[in-house]
């Protein structure tokens, strides 16, 4: 089968949306297009119906009650209701002052948690952010240890977006609930792809998004526990009431439709589409580390999403390696595109050496990926990795036995 | 980011990519002279050498590049741009000349100033070896 050229392996960025769902959503932009909090006439009612539905199918993906979902415009969102909402309502003492409580997130959370936790850190509250391990996984025991007498609030991501790893969230959110701690986990790169149960997994706050799952962009939902505890948050946009009054505005109808729908797909599909990615990624995995010398797989071993593959190429910058694999869309650790010359700091936070961060590719499939495609992956990849090393001055270094690591660059 | 056909062009047919020899056997080339600039760490290292004839003209350079394709776009025009020339003559090439050339964005003008040092230091490194005064050279570490 020919391969149709760029190939897409950037499904941790963002995914095709699945065709199912555009259908889905298309009567919401010109028949019914109602607003859903129209309470008198058929427009609103149908809007209205839609959106419940699109409710219950986000709450079967997750095992929680629809009634427990809050809409929201993407993870980005969810993210910031939850930890600014909740740390604000759990707050131990009032605005202006010091001690106002203490958060626990893992240094290598996306931004969209980093910086929520940053902006509190700015109002009184204590953040610490944990260090992960070389393989990147945060453990139940690194939680633990951080845990204080005036821990409020644990943020701890499912599934890191960079490099896959999964962290031990249904055992650090059993810890949070045997100490009263609410805990929200941003599950963006894991919901829709893994079985998750809020029951079972003791989670308080969960946010995903669509457009990771095969949904449209702009629309996200965030998980909001109502019993067992029962979790209070603190608005941050103001308005109508909608959504309970924690997220006002004018719900986009259109989009939740979507994502209900790749819900709904996506609790059918993801065991059988699990592991026929899990397959594809272990033979890119294997080929390129078979064919090509001096590559280093980033993250734990085993304990990955089966999609994403984040993988070094020693003596090789990413971004020239990118410019060598222009049919192929992925993207790099090398910081090269921005303006500052630091790497990835997901990968710098496990201790990967800068070198090797800057010559990192991250590589993520999805629905539509193909064997061939991973077969012309490896291809081009290769033929670049092979053709950049024999202009590279450190691979020359490393092929006459000096250790590039120990030399004193003069850095700029 | 899209880069420029001149960048395109010297990413994808490097002129002069090679050595004239491995590291320890032109570190007593008098004829030759290396420059190695940049860190592995900020992704990017230039390795220039020059090969020098008795009338102090530069008969021949060689590039190697661990970076951006900006950076080996700058790298291989600095090549182009240094052979035939005398060393007062190479000494002269500004970066900005190398971004104008290449059409380099304000992010990329890094590249350019390594390859303007690596330019400086492999000359430096051939004044050195040959005990020529190195007063012309002595600006190359401002950077």
């Amino acid at each position: 089968m020919a391969v149709k050229l760029p190939i897409y392996m950037d499904n941790a960025a963002t995914t095709r949306t699945d065709p199912r769902v555009v259908e889905a959503m298309l009567p919401y932009f010109t028949e019914k297009f109602g607003n859903s909090a129209s309470r008198n006439h058929k427009f609103g009612w149908e809007a209205e119906d839609a959106v419940d539905l699109a409710r219950e199918q986000a709450a079967a993906l997750i095992g929680a009650s629809p009634k427990e979902i809050v809409w929201t415009s993407g993870s980005t969102e969810s993210n910031n209701l939850a930890i600014k909402g909740a740390a604000r309502m759990y707050a131990r003492s009032p605005e202006g002052t010091k001690g106002r409580g203490h958060i626990i997130a893992a240094a290598h959370e996306h931004k969209a948690v980093l910086d929520p936790c940053k902006r509190l850190q700015n109002e009184g509250f204590d953040v610490t952010f944990l260090q992960p391990p070389a393989d990147g996984v945060i453990t139940r025991a690194m939680v633990a240890e951080a845990m204080r007498e005036d821990t409020i609030l644990v943020s701890i991501m499912w599934a890191n977006n960079e490099i896959g790893t999964i962290n031990e969230v249904p055992e650090i959110g059993a810890l949070c609930h045997e100490r009263g701690v609410i805990f929200h986990t941003d599950a963006t790169q894991w919901v829709g792809k893994m079985p998750t149960d809020v029951e079972k997994d003791h989670i308080d706050l969960l946010s995903w998004s669509g457009h990771k799952m095969y949904g449209p962009k702009g629309v996200g939902a965030l998980y909001v526990r109502r019993r067992n505890p029962r979790v209070r948050l603190e608005a941050i946009q103001d308005g109508g009431g909608h959504e309970r009054g924690m997220r006002s505005g004018t719900l986009n109808v259109t989009g939740i439709v979507g994502f209900g729908k790749a819900c709904e797909i996506a609790l059918h599909e993801m065991d059988s589409e699990r592991e026929r990615l899990l397959n594809l990624r272990r033979k890119f995995e294997r080929e390129l580390s078979s064919r090509l010398e001096v590559t280093q797989v980033n993250g734990h071993a085993d304990r990955r999403m089966p999609h994403i593959l984040n993988i070094s190429f020693g003596y090789v910058e990413g971004e020239s390696l990118l410019m060598g694999i222009k049919d192929i869309a992925c993207s790099s650790g090398s910081a090269c595109t921005s303006a500052s010359l630091e790497p990835s700091y997901v990968l710098k936070s496990l201790g990967v050496g800068d070198e090797l961060a800057h010559s990192s590719l991250r590589l993520s499939l999805g629905r539509w990926s193909t064997e061939e495609e991973v077969d012309y992956a490896v291809e081009g990849i290769v033929k670049a990795v092979n053709h950049l090393r024999t202009m590279s001055p450190l691979w020359d270094l490393y092929k006459e036995g000096i250790d590039v690591s120990k030399i004193e660059w003069q850095t700029h | 980011m899209a880069y420029s056909d001149k960048v395109i062009d010297h990413y994808q047919h490097p002129r002069n990519v090679g050595s004239f020899g491995t590291s320890k056997e032109v570190a007593t080339r008098k004829d030759v002279g290396v420059g190695i600039v940049g860190a592995p760490e900020c992704g990017d290292v230039m390795q220039l050498q020059i090969k020098v004839n008795d009338a102090g003209v530069i008969e021949d350079a060689k590039f190697k590049c661990f970076g951006c394709g900006s950076a080996i776009a700058s790298s291989s025009l600095a090549t182009e741009w240094i052979k035939g020339k005398s060393v007062d003559e190479a000494l002269a090439i500004k970066n900005t000349q190398i971004v104008e050339e290449l059409s380099l964005p304000p992010v990329k003008i890094h590249c350019s100033v390594l390859a303007e040092d690596s330019i400086r230091s492999a000359i430096a490194d051939y004044k050195k070896k040959n005990g020529i005064a190195a007063a012309t050279t002595q600006e190359a570490s401002a950077h």
